[in-house]
C-alpha cells in the first residue's frame, strides 16, 4: 500500500509538472491576449516529434535543445502573421484560427511521421534504475523529467518575478493599454509571450516523448485535459494554473492504480444489477477505467460550485 | 350585384394567395428541389449523399443557433446529435417488434426528446458562462460523453456500435422504408420542417433578443433580460434540433458508434458551419452542403482532403469572416442596383492568378503526401491531372512552387483591380441613395 503510495505520488507530481508546462503558457497567452490556444498542445506534439527527429539524426541532447527553440520560433511567427491578422475579426476568430491550426498540425504530422507512433528511446545516459523502493525500480529518466520540469517551474517564477522583461509581462497581462503608453512594446511582448509558451510546450513534449507514446493523436489527447487544468485553477491564474495541474496530474496518477469497482465495496455483494444493463455497466466499472472521466467531473463539479475556478476571480 | 361582389372577393382572394406566394417563394422552391432532386440523381449512392447532405443541414443549422444567433462557441454539439442518434437507434431496435404502434416517421421525436433532455442538463451547467469560457466547458463536457462512450457498453455498445433495422417498423402509408429512395424522402421531409421552424424560430422576438445577447449582454442583461436563461433556450433549441439530426442519421445509417459523439465530430460541425457563414440563415445550409459534397468526393482524389479542409478553414477564419453567404451576400446590394457587371472583368481578371496560386499549393501538397505517405508503397512514381512524373525528381517541385509563386504574386496585382472595381461600384450605390 505504502509502495503505491509512493510511487503513484512520484509519478502524480511528475504528470502534474509536465501539465503546469503546458497550462503555464496556455494561461499566460490567454490572460494576456484572450486567446484560448486551441494548438498549444500541437506545440507540445511538435515539440516530441521534433526531439524525436533530431535524436534521429543527431542526438537527444540536441533535440531536446533545438526543439524548443524552433518550436518556440513558430510560434511567435504564427502570432505575427497569423494570429495577428486574425485579431480585427475578434476572440472567437482568433480561438477559430487555433483551432483551425491545430487540425492542420496533426495532419502534416500524419503525413511526416506516419498514423502509427515513433520509435522515440530514452538515452542510454539516461536508461538506468535511479533506485530501487519496496522492491520497485523507478527509471532515471522519470526523476530526469521530474528535475528539467521543476528547473522550468523555477526559471519561469524567476523570469516572471525578478526580471525587467517578467514586470513588464505582469503589467501588461492586467493593464496592456497603460504598458503600451508607458513606452513598451506591447504587440512584442505578446509575441514574446507566445513564443515563449510554444518553446515550453515544446520542451514538455521534447522530454515526455520518450516516456509517454509519441504519436499524432497525442495533441488530441492531452488538449482537452489542458483545458479542465486551466478552468479548474481559474483563467488567467497562474497560482491556480500550479494547483489544478498539480491536483489532476495526482487525481489522474492515483485513480489508475485503483482497482475498485461499486460491485466490490463491502455489504455490496448480495446487491447486483444484470449485466448488459445501464446500472449494470455503472456498477462493475472500476475506478481505474474511469481515470479519463474524472478531469472532466472535476470540470463540471468545479463549475456547479465555484464558476471562476479555484483561484480565479474573473468570470470569462 | 351578387356576382359582382363575388368576383371582387374571388379576386382579392387570388390576390391574397399571390401575395403569399410571393411571401414564400424560397420555401416552396426549396420544397420542390428536395422533392424533384432524387427525378435527377437516382443512383443509390447520390441519394445517400443527399440524404447525409439533409442531416448535416440540420446539424449545421442548429449549430448556428448557438454561434451564429446567440454568439456561443461550442466545441461539444456532437453530444446531442451523437446522444440522440444512439437514443433514436435504441427506439428502432425497441420498436422493431410486431405490435408497436408507432412508424418510423415518428422516431425523429424521439431524438428530438433526447438531445432536448440532454441539452437541459448540460446546458444548464454551461450557459452559466459566456464566451470563451463556455467554449472551453462545451469541450469539456463533450469529452466527458466521449469518454463515457467507451465505459458504458450497454448503450454506446463499445467499439462496434449499436445497429437496427428500420425497415422492421410498423408499416408508414404502406411504406417499409427499405429502400434509400424512400429514407431519403422521410429525411427530406424533416429537413425541411426542421429548416422552417429553425428559420421561425430567428423571426421571433425571442430571435431578437438572442442577437442582442450575442451582441451585448450587457445591456441585454441591462434591458432586463436574464443572459443566461437566454443562452439556455438557446442552448435548448440548439440541442432539440440536433436531436433530430442525430435521429435522421440513426435511421439513414442504421448504425451508431461512439465516434458520432466525439470531439472530431463536433469539430466538423464547426467547421461546415464557419466556412458556410455564421452571419446568415443560409451561410450553414451552403457549408453543409459544400463540405459533404467535397467530403464525399475528395476523398476519392486524394488521401490529403482532410489538410485542405483544415487549410480551407483556416483561410476563411482569416480572410473571409462572413464565410461563403458572407461573400455573397456582400453582391446583394450590387446586384439589385445591377452594377454587376462592373466587377466581372476584375474578378475574371482576378480567377486566373487564383487557379495558378491554387494549382500550384494543390500541387505541393500532393507532391509531399504521395512522396511521404506512398511512396514507401508503390514508389515514387505518381500521376496528377494526368500527367505522369517522380514525385522524388525536384523538377515537379520546382514546377509547384514556381507556380503558387507566381500565382500569388499576380493575384496581388489582380486584387488591386478588384479593389478599383469595388470602389467604383460603392461610389455609384452612394451616389443612387
Amino acid at each position: 500500500m505504502l509502495e503505491l503510495v509512493v510511487f503513484s505520488t512520484l509519478n502524480g507530481v511528475l504528470y502534474g509538472m509536465l501539465l503546469f508546462m503546458l497550462a503555464s503558457g496556455l494561461t499566460l497567452i490567454f490572460s494576456m491576449m484572450g486567446v484560448l490556444n486551441f494548438a498549444h498542445a500541437s506545440f507540445y506534439m511538435l515539440g516530441a516529434y521534433f526531439g524525436f527527429e533530431l535524436a534521429r539524426q543527431f542526438d537527444f541532447w540536441v533535440g531536446l535543445v533545438a526543439a524548443p527553440l524552433i518550436v518556440g520560433t513558430a510560434g511567435a511567427l504564427i502570432e505575427r502573421f497569423g494570429l495577428r491578422v486574425v485579431h480585427r475579426h475578434g476572440h472567437v476568430a482568433e480561438l477559430l484560427f487555433t483551432f483551425g491550426l491545430a487540425f492542420v498540425i496533426e495532419e502534416l504530422v500524419q503525413m511526416v511521421w506516419g498514423k502509427l507512433p515513433v520509435d522515440y528511446r530514452v538515452p542510454q545516459q539516461l536508461d538506468f534504475v535511479a533506485f530501487n523502493l519496496f522492491g520497485t525500480t523507478y527509471p532515471a529518466y522519470k526523476v530526469f523529467m521530474l528535475v528539467i520540469a521543476i528547473g522550468m517551474f523555477l526559471c519561469l517564477m524567476l523570469v516572471l518575478t525578478r526580471t525587467r522583461i517578467g514586470l513588464i509581462i505582469q503589467a501588461a497581462l492586467t493593464h496592456p493599454q497603460m504598458t503600451a503608453m508607458l513606452g513598451h512594446n506591447v504587440p512584442g511582448v505578446f509575441m514574446l509571450v507566445f513564443g515563449g509558451g510554444s518553446a515550453l510546450a515544446a520542451l514538455a513534449g521534447a522530454i515526455a516523448g520518450p516516456a509517454l507514446v509519441t504519436q499524432p493523436s497525442m495533441a488530441a489527447l492531452l488538449g482537452p485535459i489542458l483545458f479542465v487544468v486551466v478552468v479548474l485553477g481559474g483563467l488567467g491564474s497562474l497560482a491556480g494554473a500550479f494547483v489544478a495541474s498539480l491536483l489532476i496530474g495526482l487525481v489522474q496518477t492515483f485513480a489508475v492504480a485503483v482497482n475498485l469497482s461499486l460491485a466490490d465495496l463491502p455489504g455490496m455483494a448480495q446487491l447486483s444489477p444484470a449485466a448488459g444493463t445501464l446500472i449494470g455497466d455503472l456498477w462493475r466499472v472500476t475506478v481505474a477505467q474511469v481515470a479519463p472521466v474524472i478531469p472532466y467531473l472535476l470540470l463540471v463539479l468545479v463549475l456547479i460550485l465555484r464558476p471562476t475556478g479555484l483561484m480565479g476571480n474573473r468570470e470569462t | 350585384m351578387q356576382t359582382a361582389q363575388d368576383l371582387a372577393s374571388r379576386s382579392e382572394a387570388q390576390a391574397g394567395l399571390s401575395a403569399l406566394v410571393r411571401t414564400y417563394a424560397v420555401w416552396i422552391i426549396a420544397a420542390g428541389l428536395l422533392v424533384a432532386l432524387p427525378l435527377v440523381f437516382d443512383s443509390g449512392t447520390s441519394l445517400t449523399k443527399m440524404s447525409l447532405m439533409c442531416i448535416m443541414v440540420v446539424f449545421s443549422l442548429s449549430y448556428n443557433m448557438l454561434l451564429g444567433q446567440t454568439g456561443m462557441l461550442s466545441f461539444g454539439h456532437a453530444v446531442y446529435y451523437g446522444l440522440a442518434g444512439f437514443m433514436a437507434i435504441h427506439a428502432l431496435r425497441f420498436l422493431g417488434v410486431p405490435g408497436m404502434p408507432v412508424p418510423l416517421p415518428l422516431v425523429p421525436l424521439v431524438g428530438a426528446a433526447m438531445g432536448l433532455a440532454c441539452a437541459v442538463v448540460f446546458g444548464w451547467i454551461s450557459t452559466r458562462r459566456s464566451g470563451t469560457a463556455f467554449a472551453m466547458i462545451s469541450l469539456g463536457l463533450g469529452e466527458l460523453v466521449a469518454a463515457s462512450a467507451l465505459i458504458l457498453r450497454s448503450f454506446f455498445g463499445g467499439e462496434e456500435g449499436v445497429s437496427a433495422d428500420r425497415s422492421r417498423l410498423l408499416p408508414f402509408a404502406g411504406l417499409d422504408f427499405g429502400a434509400q429512395l424512400q429514407v431519403y424522402y422521410l429525411i427530406a421531409a424533416w429537413t425541411f420542417v426542421c429548416v422552417v421552424a429553425m428559420f421561425a424560430v430567428t423571426q421571433t422576438p425571442f430571435g431578437r433578443i438572442a442577437n442582442a445577447v450575442r451582441e451585448n449582454p450587457e445591456r441585454a442583461e441591462f434591458v432586463g433580460y436574464s443572459t443566461h436563461i437566454v443562452r439556455f433556450i438557446s442552448f435548448c433549441l440548439a440541442g432539440t434540433f440536433a436531436g433530430v439530426a442525430g435521429a435522421m442519421a440513426a435511421i439513414n445509417f442504421e448504425i451508431m458508434n461512439a465516434l458520432s459523439v466525439s470531439g472530431a465530430q463536433s469539430g466538423v460541425v464547426l467547421l461546415m458551419t464557419y466556412i458556410g457563414g455564421v452571419g446568415h440563415f443560409l451561410g450553414p445550409i451552403l457549408g453543409a452542403v459544400l463540405i459533404t459534397a467535397l467530403q464525399i468526393s475528395l476523398s476519392d482524389f486524394t488521401g490529403a482532403w482532410m489538410l485542405y479542409f483544415g487549410l480551407l478553414f483556416i483561410l476563411v477564419v482569416m480572410y473571409l469572416p462572413g464565410g461563403l453567404a458572407g461573400l455573397i451576400m456582400l453582391h446583394a446590394p450590387v446586384l439589385r442596383a445591377q452594377r454587376f457587371g462592373v466587377l466581372v472583368p476584375s474578378y475574371l481578371l482576378l480567377s486566373g492568378p487564383a487557379l495558378l496560386t491554387l494549382a500550384g499549393a494543390a500541387g505541393l501538397i500532393e507532391l509531399a503526401h504521395h512522396r511521404l505517405v506512398k511512396a514507401a508503397m508503390d514508389g515514387t512514381a505518381m500521376r496528377l491531372m494526368g500527367v505522369s512524373f517522380d514525385s522524388a525528381a525536384p523538377l515537379p517541385w520546382l514546377l509547384a512552387v514556381l507556380l503558387l509563386v507566381l500565382g500569388l504574386l499576380l493575384a496581388r496585382v489582380a486584387f488591386r483591380a478588384v479593389r478599383g472595381a469595388w470602389s467604383e461600384v460603392n461610389a455609384g450605390l452612394r451616389q443612387r441613395s
